[in-house]
């Protein structure tokens, strides 16, 4: 099904040095992604997973470091000048964030936000560029488009504004968008209709789409694939249904447990114990033993790495879960 | 989709509101007039003025304030109220010239160090150490005792320590400005550092530094009357506050309204500046 991966993360690393300490933001993180292809990216706060997304356009190294490999159609973005990135971005690759009231400058219209994306990366004229401003508009299910255009980013509502958002990273058509959380800061009724838009779009642009969340519920109605990310390493990946209904990593286990499925009212809700660890002082085995139930001697010496336990399914553990009937495919 | 209606509607009233609020503002309207009035009198002194500011007259040498000379004469005859209202003109012109390249080199250095960072940031921190370090004064006083006195060299000298300050506020807020996603979204929309720079971080940092300037040109009106009086900024025999109060520092005891009259116009002029900062830094406070 997937030809030919049109975006290829291999062992991706970035460090922070805050105060002359290495902060291990993102370690090894491979993923490949097929045209038109979901991916999500999913883990607590902290887990690196933004940071994998800023790694990819160039944007965590003007802060940090940044090693391995982003290849997007065989070019190799990490050492790319910005020169070259920046006809990349947003013209083959765009990216929304997760809070719709920061992401948008508030001094300039939407409609002058919308126009100077088209005019950095199309030949349009003004008119055409105005036309399209509308179209995309109301391509995201903005009302009444031309009259907004004028209109600035405080005069819309949080859900309107990442229409916009989106609307501004989807004009120049890329090929691939990286999403960040973009619908945490919406309430859930909004969420749904942006995750649905994306999704739409997607699918009629044949765009590709890397999707942050921490959201498990997300990545089962949206993703393809998932990676689920602990202290700055993927932990366990492959397609969705798969890990999602027979994790084999007791973190991912523990997620799926802690979404709350049909339980009477007043149950108390399962929480992994515990809390993440701080990226200064990772624990020398396994990032997650302090907090596993299954971890034994060798998880607080050895760092398990990620290794196939099936096709296109990986995971990081000593002690994997077993693998139900399910999950004989 | 009813709360994007109701954000419109409450938003659309806004900046009407915001126009009202000033007007409610006794300070800022005081000072709005102040500086309307000033800026009257420096533009068309001989119409407020009935007397030639430089017309001597030894006939009529140091005589106390009359209805034909409100604030006397000075020492060679010459009409007292005459040369306040056209010392308006270079006294304005100090509180325009002295702070306007000290704001644009300041705030350009600025936002170009704290967006870039790096080696340069590193190398405009040990600059800014150094300049403040000293008093502000001291150093404009040492740069016009190279240069030489006058007005153009007062400005020069003002502009050379002075662009420090508005650099380093301008810094600060770039900095806070790029945690703003839309900075980000920016450079991922593959716009030039230019463009990231001056059309989006700029006019959203830019807010602090004009309430600072509207202090910096009062103090600047301070600062060019200082070195008028010491001598080393606006020359005799042109009117500048400065300058009357040092003409009229010999006749204190005789004839001490040379003197008070121009300090008063000094003291009005700075206030009015300073209500007007005071003003601006309430209205702009909250983003629409």
């Amino acid at each position: 099904m997937t030809d030919h991966p049109i975006l290829e993360v291999d062992n991706l690393c970035t460090t922070f040095s805050r105060g002359g300490t290495d902060l291990p933001a993102v370690r090894d993180v491979s993923f490949a992604l097929g045209k038109g292809q979901v991916q999500g990216l999913v883990g607590e706060s902290g887990s690196g997973k933004s940071v994998t997304l800023r790694s990819i356009l160039g944007l965590a190294r003007h802060y940090g470091e940044v090693r391995g490999s982003v290849r997007w159609q065989g070019q190799e973005l990490t050492t790319m000048s910005e020169r070259q990135l920046r006809k990349i971005r947003g013209r083959e690759i765009a990216m929304i964030f997760q809070e719709p009231m920061t992401s948008l400058n508030p001094l300039l219209t939407v409609g002058t936000q919308l126009t100077e994306t088209l005019k950095a990366h199309t030949d349009l004229g003004r008119r055409a560029r105005r036309d399209r401003a509308i179209e995309m508009l109301d391509h995201v299910g903005i009302p009444a488009a031309a009259s907004r255009l004028g209109e600035y980013p405080h005069q819309f509502s949080g859900g309107m504004r990442q229409r916009v958002m989106i609307a501004i990273a989807l004009a120049a058509s890329p090929k691939l968008l990286l999403a960040d959380e973009p619908t945490t800061a919406l309430d859930v009724t909004i969420q749904a209709q942006i995750l649905d838009l994306i999704l739409k779009l997607a699918d009629e642009m044949s765009m590709g789409v890397v999707l942050v969340t921490h959201d498990l519920g997300v990545v089962a109605q949206t993703c393809d694939t998932v990676s689920v990310m602990y202290a700055g390493r993927v932990v366990e990946q492959g397609a969705v249904r798969q890990v999602l209904q027979t994790p084999r990593h007791p973190y991912t286990e523990g997620l799926m447990r802690s979404v709350p499925q049909d339980v009477p009212p007043r149950t108390q809700l399962y929480s992994v114990p515990g809390t993440p660890p701080s990226l200064f002082s990772l624990p020398e085995g396994c990032a997650f033993a302090p907090r596993c139930q299954a971890a034994g001697s060798a998880c607080q010496t050895a760092r398990p790495a990620l290794q196939d336990i099936a096709p296109g399914r990986q995971t990081a553990c000593f002690h994997p879960l077993p693998a139900t009937q399910d999950n004989a495919a | 989709m009813s709360n994007a209606v109701v954000t419109s509607a409450k938003s659309s009233d806004a900046p009407l509101s915001r126009v009202q609020l000033a007007l409610r503002k006794p300070g800022f309207l005081i000072g709005a007039v102040i500086i309307g009035f000033s800026t009257l009198l420096a533009l068309f002194p001989s119409f407020f003025a009935h007397y030639d500011p430089n017309f001597i007259d030894y006939l009529a040498v140091r005589q106390p304030p009359s209805w034909a000379h409100p604030f006397g004469t000075d020492m060679l005859g010459r009409d007292a109220l005459s040369r306040v209202i056209h010392a308006y003109t270079v006294n304005m012109q100090m509180a325009i010239l002295a702070t306007v390249f000290a704001l644009t080199i300041g705030v350009t250095v600025g936002a170009l160090v704290g967006y870039y960072r790096g080696v340069a940031d590193m190398v405009f921190g040990r600059v800014v150490d150094a300049i403040i370090t000293f008093p502000f004064l001291v150093l404009v006083i040492a740069v016009v005792a190279v240069l030489g006195p006058g007005l153009i060299n007062m400005y020069i000298a003002i502009t050379l320590v002075g662009w420090v300050y508005y650099a380093r506020l301008m810094r600060a807020e770039v900095i806070a400005q790029m945690g703003n996603d839309y900075a980000s979204a920016g450079i991922v929309m593959g716009y030039s550092d230019r463009r990231i720079i001056f059309r989006h971080l700029l006019p959203n940092a830019i807010t602090p530094v004009i309430v600072y300037w509207m202090t910096d040109m009062a103090l600047a009106i301070l600062l060019g009357s200082s070195l008028g009086y010491l001598g080393l900024g606006a020359q005799p025999p042109q009117a500048e506050w400065g300058v009357l109060i040092a003409e009229g520092r010999n006749f204190i005891t005789t004839a001490w309204w040379l003197s008070l009259m121009p300090g008063i116009a000094i003291v009005i002029t700075g206030l009015g500046f300073s209500l007007i900062g005071d003003g601006l830094a309430d209205l702009l406070r909250p983003r629409g």
